[in-house]
């Protein structure tokens, strides 16, 4: 299980991630857009979560990251996606509660299952499974997260 | 959000996706793995034909139909399988078919597709409504 961190929700990084994903809704980023109002303040978009990534201590894909000590070590069995011959495979998140701007989600991650199936075209396939909860500071479990990683023998031909 | 069983929604979620797309989530994400920015490391380490996009990027356009369909707050559940790579040029369209109402809430089977109808991310949404 890995240490749980903290990841404060700021509305720039709400605004930067819905832009991304090219998403002009005003709720995402305009406190004074009656739609955001109906809302109870700005929101964040469905998939945000994922980037509590730029908070985590042990993120092992962000090679440029400045450390103090060397980069982690990608882990093979963390879920999520990979360096190399890792790909994401499934990702699927429970709703519990809104976020907004100003919380303190407390993040926590547990592995989930793992289990392993024969490809039609990159031999082996290693799937695995990382749960993840998103608590804020009234300890509210706002999202649930399960991330399917799958590692593959060789590079997934196209 | 009024729907019924076989209501349907689409929407063009990207058009001709470039890199810029693909480096702009990777900013906004976190996700720096080369493999969605670098065509060379993506080319000599993993075998790849250039860089192609983050599947949660493809997840996060098609989370943008559903909020934008169904309310940026309706969401209870959100699922889905990425079943191909998205790569620099291509267009998505997202998909949505409501499959089942039961006690208020809306089961969404989706699909979002590339511009040869191949699909690149299957799913399931459950919404308030």
């Amino acid at each position: 299980m890995a240490e749980p961190f903290e990841f404060p929700v700021d509305r720039t990084a709400v605004m930067l991630f819905a832009r991304s994903l090219g998403d002009i809704n005003p709720v995402f980023w305009d406190p004074n857009d009656p739609a955001t109002k109906a809302a109870g303040g700005i929101v964040t978009p469905p998939t945000f979560v994922q980037s509590s990534a730029h908070w985590d201590p042990n993120y092992a894909l962000d090679l440029t990251r400045p450390r103090k000590g060397p980069a982690p070590a990608h882990r093979g069995d963390a879920g999520g996606g990979g360096l190399g011959r890792g790909l994401h495979a499934e990702q699927h998140y429970e709703y519990h509660h809104p976020i907004h701007p100003g919380d303190t989600l407390t993040v926590t991650t547990r592995p989930g299952e793992r289990w392993e199936k024969q490809g039609k075209r990159g031999g082996k396939l290693l799937f695995s499974e990382s749960i993840t909860d998103y608590t804020n500071q009234d300890g509210v479990l706002c999202v649930t997260a399960r991330s399917v990683g799958v590692q593959t023998e060789k590079a997934v031909e196209q | 959000m009024t729907v019924k069983v076989g209501d349907t929604h689409e929407a063009v979620v990207v058009e001709n996706i470039q890199r810029t797309h693909i480096v702009k989530y990777a900013g906004a994400s976190g996700d720096f793995n080369p493999l969605h920015h670098d065509d060379t490391l993506a080319k000599s380490l993993a075998g790849y034909p250039s860089v192609f996009a983050h599947g949660m990027l493809s997840m996060g356009l098609t989370g943008r139909m559903l909020t934008d369909w169904l309310g940026a707050t309706s969401l209870k559940k959100y699922g889905v399988r990425f079943t191909r790579q998205v790569w620099p040029g291509d267009t998505l369209t997202a998909k949505g078919e409501v499959t089942e109402i039961k006690d208020g809430l809306a089961t969404i089977k989706l699909v979002t597709v590339n511009q040869n109808g191949e699909s690149v991310v299957e799913g399931e949404a459950v919404a308030a409504i």
